[in-house]
């Protein structure tokens, strides 16, 4: 098995494993990171949610050895409990879930979002989250987070 | 980084409980002997002070809970009412919940009754705890006990004051409780009624450990299963010994039709599940029952066993002229479809076994586990940690007993086992399909007089326990000696399970209720959010609603004339105001086509009341959209405002997209729904804009709403749909297809 090594959170880690592992089990098993979850596997869900350079990427369908020169960040490297971003923090201010499975993907796909779109209207927000799935019904809290995530950027 | 994620990984071990303390459990209600005085809630089953309660040396309190988080809140809320009643701030309280080695045994989280039983037992026990540790400070401090006060632990009567930490040691837990002591009434409450934020969110946001899927433990290997491809296949043959020699794989499991395998990293798993698959031979049989609305003809046929459920004289003879009205409506097999497939970690060592688990029971899991693996109770500790919401009976139970089989072959090392999406949506216990029939009688003054529903349904509970003349899980039913399946058993009035609410609230003088109950599952069932309310009420609102259109009535002053339960108008009269119900509006004919409709249920007729109005629109293709949704909402007590909220308003948009979009698929074979392509749920541009009003009652019992919306909901739905276009839809799931025929 050969040596991967990914910028991942802003540090160099590296991994051996096969060139086909989605990197969603390395960032879960071998670097020990949370946020991003195991849904579907099939890119039908947005549990999985990191970004590749900036933009939302689904982690259960992106192939390891494609990463080379990119960087990764997850939902532990945008923020932590005493440094939360802004949509974490409004997240936590809509109380916008119930069980949570969803939330990493909501708020991992929203940044993307307002990364290029910093003051999106509602239609903005749900199209750009609906592809995300939310078993719960927490649709219209998360919604709500996003623009008081916006409003605060702004 | 590396520090933050030991840190993570302890304070999750801390959180889960690998670290058991050792105090006094109450057995189980059986050994409660016959003659002592019953207790409030989980505390009759419970009965020792120090199981529900403890005062720590480090300034906190730590109480106990059997119920278990599984995203409605409930530890939240049950924080809240151990702070308010031991009068100490919500943060010095930690709760420990669910756990065969530590907790109280209160069975199943489930019907909704979390904060009624396990709320209600820990009011008395902290009330009982806090009175005890001011006995001892008034004795202390030679001071009358009416003359001290307590804030946030420190008892104090000025000048003299101490605190619970000070006192604790000369306090002593270790008894029965007597709930001798009340708990505070409303106007004392601090934290009771206040919108606290979730305890369990600022970890899920910023990727603390929180779920069990976030369990790692030294030495973990990962484990896959393979289900055969249909309920009865048999399998043939399998090539093992090419699945074992692949990278990383140190087992392969092979009992009769149950296949398994433990890999060194997950993605290995996967890969040699997916060779065994390959390389698996099965026989099997189109044994499935017929799909779609032929589903119904055949289940009208299936061997059932019939139920009384209510039955009511004939009325005597009125001698006026009377209506009769009949409807049929019909709900199809609906999935879980959590978002996270079912997960457990499971250890086998020096004969011991521990599972953490995201079941809604650890003790009945215990008590299977126990039967199933011929393994002592003792000798198993179930320790619950949090999956993905699951609104039921999903694959929680089942996975822990796969990863607890694939334990027993690595030799001490323990074994995280996620199913595949594609196990969960082919294997998981599907709400029940129903059949309903009603009739109804209209005197000449519009006035219901006689009322019947008629119910056809399986088992609404197949969960661990349910009974115990089989094993519940899936993968014992898989093995060379399988084990038998429970018999199913409906569950009893007033809670009832596929009679859930079918006994109807309105006065109606005559009413009959009969449950030709199926007990044979072509199909897997079990409990899903609701369990019989969903279609049941739906029939019954559906119908109430034509009856008045029949009649020439408002549905929503129909309803009022034939309810005197004040509760029950209240929430009506609510729901209608906030949405700005018009009498008598007849939106049909209009373009777009724009309707409304009421609904109303209070769950089981005995937890929440809720009425809700749904706006929707349909399209000339069949295509309708829920707008809007307004709901009122009388849960007694409220604890938590914003929980409340929470949960009805996440129940509004379940329950309206099982209504436009759920339909589990099989052909005569094999499940067909096998991945969100095969099983679509509501997206965010389906979402109706959702309110939800509040009716706190301070003075009444805090009653459940967790499961209160979904009958609501669908009924309102199926009325506002019926309001736009004429036509009544009594089929479910309300797709374009099945509306479009209704319409063209
Ligand atoms: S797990 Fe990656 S999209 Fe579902
Ligand atoms: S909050 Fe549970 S899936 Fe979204």
């Amino acid at each position: 098995m050969p040596d991967y090594t990914l910028r991942v959170n802003g540090a160099q880690r590296t991994v051996r494993t096969d060139a086909d592992t989605p990197l969603l089990y390395v960032l879960r098993n071998d670097f020990e990171l949370n946020g991003p979850k195991y849904g579907c596997g099939m890119a039908q869900c947005g549990a999985c949610t990191v970004h590749i350079d900036g933009r939302a990427a689904r982690s259960c369908v992106t192939p390891v050895s494609s990463l080379a020169g990119k960087a990764v960040t997850t939902l532990e490297g945008i923020g932590t409990p005493d440094k939360p971003h802004p949509l974490q923090k409004a997240f936590l201010d809509e109380q916008a879930a119930q069980c949570g499975y969803c939330t990493n993907g909501m708020i991992m796909a929203a940044k993307a979002l307002l990364d290029s779109k910093p003051n999106p209207a509602v239609a903005d927000i749900k199209n750009a989250l609906n592809g995300n799935l939310c078993r719960c019904g927490s649709h219209n809290r998360i919604v709500r987070a996003v623009q008081r995530a916006a409003g605060v950027k702004a | 980084m590396q520090t933050t994620l030991n840190t993570n990984r302890r304070q999750f071990l801390k959180r889960t409980g690998v670290i058991v303390s050792t105090f006094t459990l109450a057995g189980p209600a059986a050994v409660v002997p016959q003659t002592v005085a019953p207790l409030p809630g989980g505390l009759n089953a419970n009965r020792m002070l120090d199981g529900w309660v403890r005062i720590n040396s480090n300034n906190t309190v730590t109480v106990f809970t059997g119920k278990c988080e599984i995203g409605q809140g409930i530890l939240t809320a049950l924080t809240q009412i151990a702070a308010d009643e031991l009068d100490v701030t919500y943060e010095r309280v930690e709760i420990i919940s669910a756990d065969t080695a530590r907790t109280p045994n209160e069975g199943m989280t489930v019907g909704s009754f979390s904060v009624e039983q396990s709320g209600a037992a820990l009011r008395f026990a902290c009330a009982e705890a806090r009175a005890m540790l001011l006995a001892a400070a008034s004795k202390k401090l030679n001071v009358a006990m009416e003359k001290l006060s307590v804030n946030d632990g420190t008892i104090s009567a000025s000048p003299a004051r101490m605190t619970y930490w000070d006192i604790a040691k000369e306090v002593n837990f270790k008894r029965e409780a007597t709930a001798t002591f009340k708990p505070k009434p409303a106007a004392q409450h601090k934290i009771i009624g206040k919108p606290v934020p979730r305890r369990d969110f600022p970890a899920k946001v910023s990727g603390g450990a929180a779920f069990v899927q976030d369990l790692r433990l030294p030495g973990m290997v990962f484990g896959r299963v393979v289900r055969p491809p249909s309920y009865r296949a048999t399998l043939q043959s399998v090539d093992e010994a090419a699945v074992k020699a692949l990278p990383g794989v140190i087992t392969v499991a092979r009992d009769g039709n149950f296949l398994a395998v433990a890999a060194e990293r997950e993605e290995q798993a996967i890969k040699a599940a997916q060779a065994l698959r390959a390389s698996a031979r099965w026989t099997e049989a189109p044994d499935l029952p017929p799909s779609g609305g032929a589903f119904f003809d055949h289940m009208r046929k299936m061997p059932a066993r019939d139920m009384v459920i209510k039955a009511t004289s004939p009325a005597t003879a009125s001698g006026g002229k009377v209506t009769s009205v009949e409807a049929e409506y019909t709900r199809p097999y609906q999935s879980h479809g959590s978002i996270g497939p079912s997960c457990a970690v499971a250890q086998m060592k020096d004969g011991k076994l521990q599972v953490w688990t995201h079941s809604q029971g650890v003790f009945p899991l215990r008590a299977e586990l126990s039967r199933a693996l011929r393994m002592k109770p003792a000798d198993i500790v179930c320790t619950h940690a949090e999956g993905s919401g699951c609104y039921g009976h999903n694959g929680a139970d089942d996975v822990a007993f796969d990863a607890a089989l694939v334990a027993r072959s690595l030799n001490g090392r323990p074994v995280k086992l996620q199913w595949m999406r594609e196990d969960e949506f082919a294997w998981e216990p599907y709400g029940s399909a129903m059949l309903l029939k009603m009739h109804a009688l209209l005197d000449e003054s519009k006035q219901i007089v006689s009322w019947q529903h008629e119910i056809w349904s399986h088992s609404h509970n197949m969960r661990p326990t349910s009974n115990p003349d089989g094993i519940a899980f899936l993968g014992s039913w898989h093995l060379t000696d399988p084990a038998r399946r429970p018999t199913p058993v409906n569950g009893p009035q007033p809670n009832g399970a596929a009679d859930r609410n079918a006994v109807p609230l309105y006065d109606f003088p005559r009413q009959n209720v009969l449950l030709h109950f199926i007990t044979d599952m072509p199909v897997r069932v079990s409990a899903l959010r609701g369990l019989g309310a969903y279609a049941n009420v739906f029939a019954l609102e559906s119908f109430m609603d034509e009856i008045a259109l029949a009649a020439g009535e408002d549905p929503v002053a129909f309803r009022l004339k034939h309810m005197k339960n004040p509760r029950a108008r209240a929430v009506i009269e609510m729901a209608a105001e906030k949405a700005g119900w018009k009498p008598n509006a007849k939106n049909y004919g209009a373009a777009p086509n724009i309707g409304r409709g009421i609904a109303f249920a209070q769950y089981k007729n005995l937890a929440c009341y809720c009425a809700v109005v749904a706006d929707v629109t349909v399209d000339r293709n069949g295509m309708a959209k829920v707008t809007r949704a307004v709901a009122a909402v009388d849960a007694g007590l409220i604890i938590n405002p914003d929980g409340v909220i929470n949960q009805i308003e996440g129940g509004i948009i379940q329950s309206a997209s099982w209504t436009l979009k759920e339909q589990v698929k099989f052909d005569r074979q094999r499940i067909t729904t096998r991945s969100w392509a095969d099983y679509p749920i509501f997206t965010f541009n389906d979402v109706p804009q959702v309110e939800v009003h509040l009716i706190n009652r301070p003075d009444e019992r805090p009653l459940g709403a967790g499961e209160g919306s979904q009958g609501p909901t669908v009924a309102a739905i199926a009325n506002a749909i019926a309001n736009a276009t004429g036509k009544r839809p009594r089929d479910l799931p309300f797709t374009p297809e099945k509306i479009r025929a209704l319409i063209v």
